[in-house]
């Protein structure tokens, strides 16, 4: 109430008079209002909640490595498996790929900055918040989270440590986060084009944005109900989740799979996009089926919306309701079919050369699709009754996940790390990193079909003795894979720091509005939106 | 797609996002140690609770304040303004979401959960599990009315319900005569239609806590009575918040107009609030049939 | 650019070449060890059918695999700008976009049919010849006959100190019980699964039969099995702190064989009631007790009486445990509602509610001295 008009008046043409660059000190990164400072700092937060989630994943690998209880209690395990699936879910994937929405979407379509850039910082500052209550709670009596990603009451509710009340509001907050992000990446894109940029025209990373931003505001939305729903039957004695008062367990699930089928959408469709626009770049040619990318990521959201309960095809849902929910799933293999047949189509005689960003996302599409098919096998109902619940679940998500996700994130920071900081990265070390990665990814996730089908459960500590030499072998992989991350941070971080000057244009195959600017792009990007033609 | 050169502003460095996150945090954190805590222990939950409502409430009202300072000093180019318009459109979809997330959960009990529970249907088989149990809505006695105890009584749709559907319906009315009038720049018409829509604000939710005083004492109708108690509260209870911040938000737009802000043409503040009002509005309607009346 | 590719794509592809070397190398090593890779085929005609449709839909991808990556394969080695390939200029095909996408539509119809037919199979538990009640505990199950009233709870048998690692660990480490499941062979047996506290899943890979147990809600299922022998498997939905230590096993037995165990059931039944009306002392109930604590109240309560702080409380220096012996025996016999503490009364006989009770009042340390008679709680049982 203390700012008034003049005062505004005066600072913002202090403001456009002589065009600055950041702001001095700390305060550059607390107050920001630019899209770049913003999505930095979503990128750095996505590598240490990356670090932390791996960290735990490498605890559980590290008691699975034998039979028998080795290092932690079952109880303990239970908090680091569940614990590694929200902190790489909603602190690594998704905020990696508003990051990267934040750097580059008004570099695509030639506008200044994000439509609303305050709202903008604040989506991202509430993380880091939501973040460190949820990881206060491991600290808390009765420990952390210990019910599983999914968190399924009564499990989550009457049954859970008194800190799930934390867990709630850790929740609420990152829903709150997630949504105005989306509300801004919308915004932009609807009303920031620079004049010439037709919706047919914009990237593909672009468009798959939009379509996540529509799929986080109808889906966050849920999820909020749904922890509210648990807060109420936890703390004022309601009975949504209890069959005693008329309520059902299975409620819950109906409900949160009402958002986390789509949120795994969430988690690839920006993917899509990013390999949409590395390919063409390295196989120096335009994009196959540009117009059927979009139909297809178009079709792709609106299917998650009626799939969910693939999830939930042991909980004795009718048998119509059954066959309905297994069409529908297996539906999703035609447009995600068209998406990897154009990758290849656009491959196809093209002159291709192999850097670092197009390793990741060759790998993408060969793993991405072997997770792919593992989903068509899970979406066959009655295959799904021996597969439900075991490590083969446990291989196809991290197939779609890791290499899919994770490897499309890296290809991404490959590719425009030059472009962001003005200067090439180590491709040797990029290449090194590529194939550790890829190997190692391979020995984690590989066994865990062959363990899945042989009929080890998921989210157990111990495990029978037929299923010990594939664990093992996993375990040895996913330190592999987790140390040759070391050589990424290193290569990011001396190529932040050395003088290896890149080009404008940086790829010789790359094309589209951001390679325009310079490298390192300015502070403002287009301050005079460019003439698209 | 603007076919000129618009300046499109971009704010300079500001402290309320950051501001506004550490009140959230406060908000989060009290409010878990509040309700976890074990006899007493709850008054530093308690106070971090307060403190960072009040904290979010003093940023956001610098906020609004700040960005009704922009407009008026002209940094807004129509441009701006349509970000606004999508941006509140789309916060309202969202809102929209939340409320479909409880409307769900009432269909599917009403529809499944408490029929398989009493024996009909495709898991009837259920019923083994609760002799005795019965299908009816609202549901009087619950599967174990030792845990949870079913209602006496439910609220009687046509007495105050009835008359809550009125006077939103009328608000929405009023508000409407209110921005047709503010349009045609007649200011004084503007004011007193918006004073009665803050009225009849009120007025519904004076009606709403007298209801659920009487839920409570003469009913027997509250949140442990069992799934109908449970979906009864929950959803008129949030939609109950949501006419509350509406209503808090008609009346800082009613002071803004009598201090002479928003002019016939230029005034989106007026209509965000619109536009959240209409929804609250198009809620309390579904509220209605669905869970008063069927 | 691209100046700065150190790795030339042949040392890639010829590095890529020798991993898979190593890496298969290893399998065929390997290959006469009992690695299982598979689903198991198991012993029930829909376990059968389940297998075919997976193997069916396994080849069918990878046969689309072959294709797919073939193509890409085939650009990556062909169409490389190191070999002087150049780009052409196609960028729409309107003909091969419909195809790709109306052929995978076929191929998912022909998958779709025998998946139906199957699930419509699974769903069909009419006209059963024995009807069993499966209700999961934390961290047991519960079997009810529900013609011959056989009643009994079933839990792990493998000893704690083979899972903490100080004895060699058995055949059948982790997938034994104490008491398991009996069915007769050749008869349609129906499953009415639930829980008790939270959901559990109840599978047995070798029947294809897996059903999530909700509580307060019953799930059906069904199985032939076809031939006699013990099969194994696992609960298979998270259900706390010891979700990977409650295996299933169940025994298929020739009918003879299996009309001789209820008989038997039924008269240790009659029996445990019996040993009720015995006077026991002091010492006695105490060795009983803790037998029946570690089995089942240590889970939660930890061996040492000392809980877990914030999920399980102290029962060593509990106000309950050291108080009015009523309360006492009030929370182990019918538990508290909305927590985590069950009933016991119908999972323990007399004698051991008795002796636990017993036992809890007088051990670690803070002895009160008082005897819980069994025939006290027999009374309290009927
Ligand atoms: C990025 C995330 C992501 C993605 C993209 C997918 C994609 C798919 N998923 Fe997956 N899924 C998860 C993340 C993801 N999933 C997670 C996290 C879980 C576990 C949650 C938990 O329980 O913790 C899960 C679990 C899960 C289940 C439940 C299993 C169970 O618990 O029993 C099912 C069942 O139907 C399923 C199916 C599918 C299908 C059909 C697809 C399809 O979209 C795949 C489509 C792709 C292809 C098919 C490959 C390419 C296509 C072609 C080359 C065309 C030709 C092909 C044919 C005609 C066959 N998934
Ligand atoms: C995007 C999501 C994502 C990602 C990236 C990963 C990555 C990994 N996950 Fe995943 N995982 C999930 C999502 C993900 N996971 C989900 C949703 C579940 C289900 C949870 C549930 O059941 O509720 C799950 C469950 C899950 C399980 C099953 C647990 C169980 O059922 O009991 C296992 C077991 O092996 C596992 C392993 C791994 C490993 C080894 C990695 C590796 O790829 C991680 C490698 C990364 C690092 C190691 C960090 C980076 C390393 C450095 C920066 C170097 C410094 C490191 C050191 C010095 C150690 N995960
Ligand atoms: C699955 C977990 C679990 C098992 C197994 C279990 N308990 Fe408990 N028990 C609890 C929980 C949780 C409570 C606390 C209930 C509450 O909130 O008051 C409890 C409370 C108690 C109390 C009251 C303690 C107090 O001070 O409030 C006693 C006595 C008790 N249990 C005895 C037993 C006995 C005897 C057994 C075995 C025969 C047993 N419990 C098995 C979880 C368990
Ligand atoms: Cu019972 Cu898992
Ligand atoms: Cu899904």
């Amino acid at each position: 109430m203390s700012t008034t008009t003049e005062q505004i008046t005066e600072t913002s043409k202090a403001d456009t008079e002589h065009h600055h660059g950041p702001a001095k000190g700390m305060s550059r990164w607390f107050f920001t209002t630019n899209h770049k400072d913003i999505g930095t700092m979503y990128l750095w937060f996505s590598l240490a909640m990356f670090m932390t989630g791996g960290c735990m994943a490498l605890m559980v690998r590290a008691e699975l490595f034998q039979p028998g209880l080795q290092f932690i209690e079952p109880d303990f395990f239970n908090q680091m498996t569940t614990m590694h699936g929200l902190i790489m879910v909603f602190g690594a994937v998704m905020p990696a790929f508003v990051g990267l929405a934040n750097w580059m979407i008004p570099m695509m379509i030639g506008a200044p900055d994000m439509a609303l850039p305050r709202l903008n910082n604040w989506s991202f500052w509430i993380l880091p918040f939501a973040f460190s209550i949820m990881l206060m709670t491991l600290f808390m009596d009765g420990g952390g989270p210990n019910f599983g990603w999914t968190f399924y009451a009564p499990l989550s509710t009457t049954f859970a440590p008194p800190s799930v009340t934390y867990f709630i509001f850790a929740v609420h907050m990152m829903g709150i986060s997630s949504i105005m992000g989306a509300i801004n990446v919308i915004v932009t894109i609807l009303n920031m084009r620079a004049p010439g940029m037709i919706m047919m025209k914009l990237p593909l990373f672009v468009w798959t944005w939009l379509i996540t931003a529509f799929l986080l505001i109808l889906v966050m939305p849920i999820l909020a109900g749904l922890v509210t729903m648990m807060l109420m039957d936890i703390h004022f004695s309601t009975s949504f989740f209890s069959a005693a008062g008329g309520g059902d367990p299975v409620l819950f699930q109906h409900i949160f799979w009402f958002f986390g089928h789509p949120e795994v959408y969430i988690m690839i469709l920006p993917a899509f996009g990013i390999v949409s626009e590395i390919i063409p770049t390295f196989a120096r040619k335009k994009l196959f089926g540009y117009s059927s990318m979009v139909y297809a990521t178009s079709s792709i959201a609106f299917l998650s919306f009626i799939v969910w309960a693939h999830h939930m095809f042991t909980v004795g849902i009718p048998l119509m309701g059954e066959l309905f929910f297994m069409f529908a799933t297996m539906l999703i293999a035609v447009p995600t079919g068209v998406k990897v047949f154009n990758w290849v189509a656009t491959m196809f005689r093209g002159s291709m050369t192999f850097e670092t960003p197009m390793l990741f996302s060759i790998a993408f599409v060969v793993l991405f699709s072997i997770g792919g098919f593992s989903g068509l096998m899970l979406a066959i109902a009655p295959a799904d009754f021996q597969y439900h619940d075991t490590y083969f679940v446990v291989a196809h998500f991290h197939y779609v996940l890791v290499p899919g996700s994770v490897f499309s994130i890296m290809a991404g920071v490959y590719y425009w790390l030059p472009k962001w900081t003005g200067n090439y990265y180590d491709e040797r070390m990029g290449k090194i990193h590529f194939w550790l990665s890829f190997v190692g990814i391979n020995i984690t996730f590989f066994p865990m079909h062959f363990v899945g089908l042989a009929g080890m459960p998921r989210r157990v500590p111990d495990y029978a003795l037929q299923f010990a030499d594939f664990n093992a072998i996993s375990s040895v992989g996913a330190f592999l894979f987790g140390f040759s991350q070391l050589l990424f941070i290193y290569n990011v971080v001396s190529c932040i720091r050395k003088r290896n000057q890149a080009s404008n244009r940086v790829w010789e195959g790359s094309h589209g509005l951001e390679w325009t600017l310079t490298s390192p792009p300015p502070y403002h990007s287009f301050t005079t939106p460019p003439k698209v033609d | 797609m603007q076919t000129e050169y618009q300046h499109y502003y971009v704010p300079n460095q500001s402290y309320f996002p950051i501001v506004a996150s550490i009140s959230l945090f406060c908000l989060a954190f009290g409010a878990g140690s509040f309700l976890t805590a074990a006899e007493g222990g709850g008054d530093f939950g308690m106070i971090l609770l307060f403190m960072g409502f009040i904290l979010l409430i003093t940023i956001i009202m610098n906020w609004f304040v700040t960005v009704a300072a922009e407009s008026r000093a002209g940094l807004y180019s129509p441009q701006m303004d349509k970000s606004f318009r999508w941006g509140m459109g789309w916060f309202i979809s969202s809102e929209v979401m939340f409320f479909v997330a409880f409307f769900g959960a009432l269909f599917y009990i009403r529809i499944f959960a408490v029929p398989w529970l009493a024996g009909e249907g495709d898991k009837g088989v259920s019923h083994m599990l609760w002799e005795g149990f019965v299908n009816q809505w609202p549901l009087m006695t619950t599967p174990d009315p030792s845990l949870f105890k079913g209602p006496e009584k439910v609220v009687d749709p046509w007495h105050i319900p009835l008359l809550n559907t009125i006077i939103l319906i009328s608000s929405s009315l009023t508000l409407t005569m209110s921005h047709k009038a503010l349009k045609l720049n007649n200011r004084r018409a503007t004011s007193l239609w918006l004073a009665l829509t803050v009225v009849l604000g009120f007025t519904f939710l004076y009606y709403q806590v007298i209801e659920y005083h009487e839920a409570y004492t003469e009913l027997g109708l509250t949140l442990a009575a069992g799934v109908y108690g449970s979906t009864f509260f929950i959803l008129t209870g949030f939609h109950g918040l949501h006419v509350t911040i509406g209503t808090i938000m008609l009346l800082c737009i009613l002071v803004r107009i009598l201090e002479g802000e928003f002019s016939a043409t230029k005034h989106f503040g007026f209509e965000a609030v619109a536009w959240y009002w209409h929804f609250v509005d198009v809620v309390w309607v579904g509220l209605f049939i669905f869970v008063y009346i069927l | 650019m691209t100046k700065n590719v150190y790795f030339s794509v042949k040392k890639q592809l010829r590095l890529f070449a020798q991993l898979w070397v190593i890496v298969l190398l290893f399998a065929v090593s390997k290959a006469n060890a009992d690695w299982q890779l598979n689903m198991r085929e198991g012993v029930t005609e829909i376990s059968r059918a389940v297998y075919d449709l997976h193997m069916v839909i396994f080849w069918i991808c990878v046969a689309i695999a072959v294709v797919v990556f073939g193509v890409m394969l085939f650009s990556v080695i062909y169409h490389r700008k190191s070999r002087g390939a150049k780009a052409h200029n196609f960028h729409e095909n309107v003909f091969v976009e419909i195809a790709w996408t109306v052929i995978p539509m076929v191929i998912l119809i022909g998958m779709a049919i025998p998946a139906t037919g199957t699930l419509i199979k699974m769903y069909d538990s009419r006209e059963s010849d024995l009807d069993i009640q499966i209700t999961g505990y934390q961290w047991k199950w519960r079997y009810q006959y529900l013609e011959s009233g056989v009643d009994f709870f079933s839990s792990l048998a493998t000893p704690m100190a083979q899972i903490k690692g100080e004895e060699p660990k058995g055949e059948h480490y982790l997938l034994e019980v104490d008491n398991p499941l009996v069915i007769p062979v050749g008869k349609k047996i129906r499953f009415l699964i639930t829980a008790n506290d939270v959901i559990h899943s109840w599978w047995v890979p070798d029947f294809a039969v897996k059903k999530d147990a909700i509580p307060g809600f019953i799930n059906e299922s069904w199985t032939v099995v076809e031939e006699p022998g013990i099969y194994r498997g696992q609960c298979a939905e998270l259900c706390g702190k010891d979700h990977g230590f409650m295996p299933i096993v169940v025994e298929v037995k020739s009918q003879p064989d299996y009309d001789a165990w209820v008989k038997q059931q039924q008269l240790a039944q009659l029996e445990k009631a019996k040993s009720a009306e015995k006077r026991w002392s002091l010492d006695e109930l105490m060795t009983t007790g803790e037998a029946v604590y570690l089995k089942s109240c240590a889970a939660c309560h930890q061996a040492s009486g000392e809980g877990i702080p914030g999920a399980f409380p102290a029962l060593k220096g509990s106000a309950i445990v050291q108080g009015d012996p009523a309360a006492h025996i009030d929370i182990v016999l019918n538990g508290k509602p909305g927590t985590a503490m069950q009933a016991f009364i119908d999972q323990l006989s007399a004698v051991e509610l008795a002796a636990v009770i017993t036992y809890e009042r007088n051990a670690w340390g803070d002895s009160l001295g008082d005897i819980i008679s069994p025939s006290q709680i027999a009374k309290l049982q009927q």
